[in-house]
């Protein structure tokens, strides 16, 4: 039909009376980056944890490759998607390495320990995170740090799916701006699709090949930072983009 | 590479543990089933049981030298409780024969109001398959007792003295405030309108010589109312059956063993048995009284064998072990599954962590007397280790429920994300993680399990509630404190070995992020 990598087809979420997403479609496209922006409460989070099956639409469907994602395939493509949450959800009982290798071990107890450090060398190497750091535990890490062994953690079965909750919601300024810049070249290098949700203008605007902007549980418009500033699809539209003024304007 | 080798280690080392942990308890259940049968399988043991005062010890040892010389091995079970625990452990078969009153079969046994002769007694006996020995020659019956200069002083010698006097202090027994020929038939006999409280017959005792209580209840033969100089009330109204002493037994007990008994009939008058009662507490040694009885009855010097302290504590401490730590480990293989459970929201939840909740309200020894009439528990160290093992549910299952539960939504939902199965995110995340919740819970059941066992001894299942147990009978401190320190000193033991345990078991992420978290509190 397409050739989008995943698609909701007039997926509908309720909480009992409350309705977190009203009957949306959206399509994501193979290798792309696509950014969910959107003031807080508006569905953004809600459609990535359809996606990765932590919600189940009340109404609607999901796909993944054009198949209907269910509770049956569920746990085979949760392993094909890699998912990283705003304070990194490592486990602290795990050291970094742990975390990263949990799944390696556990869908093959028996996989050499070779392979295993090549594996870890790489991601280190991918993500900028030190060697030293990967027998420390979460609480030993900075915020960054932590980011840095969850994105390892969600490329250690290397995904073709990346879906990233605020990943540097909780990281001060100068750590979020150069992390900016190498989630960038991480994501043009690897080419995988990429689904990130935030709230700030500029991240997307400089990561995103698509921004998604969303209020109330609605999609308002999809397309480039440009299609968003020139054709504003609403009022809503133009006065989100301008309220995120930069420094730059002041 | 090399860095990569130690946390791996430490990751697996917890499944390894469990495992040694399971493989451990396996060979322990192994173990006591193999004791169970062993003992069962011994057709020359005889079980002889008896109350709780000295005077049902000192007889039941005597029973015990006799059947011993009769050929039997025979198993003494002192101080198993009261009279219905020891009935029913009787007609249970858990012992054969224990010394009782006419007076309480009777009233509390065959409950029947008036008295009754002894063929009509014993052949109300025979209908539960129970026989009735010969009387052995004295009446133990109740007696009020006061301290002299305070009964000379109010001059109160007979019973219905004390209608005079209702702001006396009583206190009596709790079984004769319970009993049907007890206090309430009295009082109302009498016309008294003396307000009891119920308290321990030894302790009764001293509260009386100091001064604490005025009027107690006493068995006529007890050798403290001569020591303190008690006045004995005389029962004016002829109220109190005859509580003469006579042994009931099994009539399916072996008949040489029966025959063995019946030996002690017509030897034992008020005057020996008082001494002997005297000679128990003054020797603190319950064995020495009954080698009296053998040099004044049958003027012979009988060895009744003491056992050194040392090896009656070896033996208490090892019994007292193996309570705690059978019925801890079921305890634990029960509870942490039912943990699981109970951490997920409903009403199932609810009534997994209600009924153990409810279990601690119900008093310890209301439990064991509960169980002993249960077939296949009865008195017997099985029963006590079902009741411990009760008693250390709530505290496992409530922590591993709640430990679970505080696992942070975000954690719970990166282990779904990552595509791992339920049972993978139990056992690979969430159990570790609330692994330093489910082993305080393990630690405060063990501690308290060390405590509660010490009433194992209420039921003749030994360990070191027993030294406690005479402790008390005999009025006697140092007694109780044989068994009282050492069940203090196990208790923390328990709580050193666990926190050594806490290193091995909880993850070392965990334990820092503890200390990060007491650090930032204490800034």
């Amino acid at each position: 039909m397409d050739e989008s990598k995943i698609a909701l087809r007039d997926v509908e979420m309720r909480f009992g009376d409350v309705v977190a997403l009203h009957s949306t479609n959206l399509q994501i496209g193979a290798g792309q980056t696509t950014v969910l922006i959107g003031p807080s409460g508006c569905g953004k989070s809600t459609i990535l944890r359809l996606i990765i099956g932590l919600l189940t639409p009340t109404s609607g469907a999901v796909e993944f490759e054009g198949k209907l994602v269910s509770q049956r395939n569920i746990l085979a493509l949760r392993r094909r998607m890699g998912y990283v949450i705003q304070d990194g959800g490592l486990f602290p009982h795990l050291t970094a390495a742990q975390n990263v290798t949990l799944m390696a071990r556990h869908l093959q107890p028996t996989v050499p320990e070779d392979a295993i450090q090549t594996k870890l060398d790489e991601l280190c190497e991918l993500t900028r995170f030190p060697q030293e750091g990967l027998a420390r535990y979460a609480v030993e890490l900075s915020g960054g740090q932590r980011q840095r062994v969850s994105l390892m953690r969600a490329l250690a079965l290397d995904p073709d799916v990346l879906l990233l909750d605020e990943p540097l919601g909780a990281l001060d300024p100068m750590v979020r701006a150069s992390l900016q810049t190498e989630l960038k070249e991480i994501f043009s290098s690897l080419g995988k699709t990429v689904i990130l949700v935030t709230h700030d203008m500029a991240e997307a605007g400089y990561i995103g090949d698509s921004i998604v902007l969303m209020q109330e549980g609605r999609i308002l418009q999809q397309g480039t930072l440009d299609d968003l500033r020139e054709r504003p699809a609403d009022d809503f539209v133009s006065e989100f983009i301008t309220a995120q003024r930069s420094l730059v304007q002041l | 590479m090399k860095r990569q080798q130690e946390p791996t280690g430490r990751r697996q080392s917890i499944p390894r543990f469990m495992h040694h942990v399971s493989r451990f308890m396996f060979h322990a259940l192994s173990a006591l089933l193999l004791i169970c049968i062993l003992l069962s399988a011994d057709a020359q043991t005889i079980g002889v049981g008896s109350k709780r005062f000295t005077e049902s010890y000192v007889l039941g040892e005597i029973a015990k030298k006799l059947l011993e010389e009769a050929g039997y091995r025979v198993e003494l079970k002192q101080g198993m409780g009261g009279t219905i625990i020891v009935w029913e452990a009787l007609k249970n078969g858990d012992i054969a024969m224990y010394p009782d009153y006419t007076g309480t079969i009777q009233e509390t046994i065959l409950k029947l109001a008036t008295p009754v002769t002894s063929e009509q007694m014993r052949s109300a006996l025979t209908e539960h398959g129970i026989g009735m020995a010969g009387e052995l020659g004295f009446n133990n019956t109740y007696a009020f007792a006061m301290r002299r200069a305070h009964s000379d002083s109010l001059n109160i010698h007979k019973i219905s003295d004390l209608q005079d006097h209702p702001n006396l202090n009583v206190g009596f027994t709790h079984e004769f405030l319970e009993r049907a020929d007890g206090w309430t038939p009295l009082s109302q006999r009498y016309g008294l309108q003396l307000k009891p409280r119920g308290m321990e017959h030894a302790l009764a005792y001293v509260a009386l010589n100091n001064g604490e209580i005025d009027l107690m209840d006493a068995y006529s033969t007890d050798a403290k109312l001569a020591e303190y100089d008690l006045t004995v009330l005389e029962d004016d109204l002829h109220f109190f059956p005859k509580y003469n002493a006579v042994f009931l037994y099994r009539l399916d007990a072996d008949p040489a063993a029966i025959d063995a008994i019946h030996k002690l009939e017509g030897t034992i008058d008020e005057g020996l048995m008082t001494r002997l009662n005297a000679e128990a507490e003054r020797t603190k040694d319950f064995a020495a009284a009954a080698s009296l009885y053998f040099s004044e009855v049958e003027h012979r010097t009988v060895e009744v064998a003491s056992e050194s302290f040392v090896s009656k504590l070896a033996r208490w401490i090892g019994r007292h072990l193996m309570l705690v730590g059978i019925s801890m480990a079921i305890a634990i293989l029960v509870s942490i599954p039912l943990g699981i459970r109970a951490s997920r929201p409903g009403i199932l939840s609810q009534v997994i962590i209600g009924v153990p909740g409810v279990m601690q309200t119900v008093p310890s020894l209301a439990l064991l007397a509960l169980l002993v009439p249960v077939p296949m528990l009865g008195i017997s160290p099985t029963t006590a280790i079902v009741a411990l093992f009760l008693y250390s549910l709530l505290p496992i299952v409530r922590n591993t429920a709640t430990g679970l539960q505080n696992i942070p939504t975000p954690l719970r939902e990166s282990a779904a994300a990552l595509g791992l199965e339920p049972t993978a995110q139990l056992t690979k995340v969430y159990l570790p993680m609330a692994s330093r919740t489910i082993l305080a819970g393990v630690k405060t059941s063990t501690i308290i399990n060390v405590g509660t066992a010490t009433l194992a001894a209420l039921i003749g299942a030994g360990g070191l509630g027993e030294p406690i147990i005479s402790g008390l009978a005999l009025n006697d401190a140092k007694v109780i404190l044989q068994g009282a320190i050492p069940a203090a000193l196990l208790a923390i033991l328990v709580q050193v070995c666990f926190d050594a345990l806490d290193r091995l078991i909880i993850p070392r992420g965990l334990r820092l992020e503890a200390t990060a978290q007491q650090a930032a509190a204490g800034e």
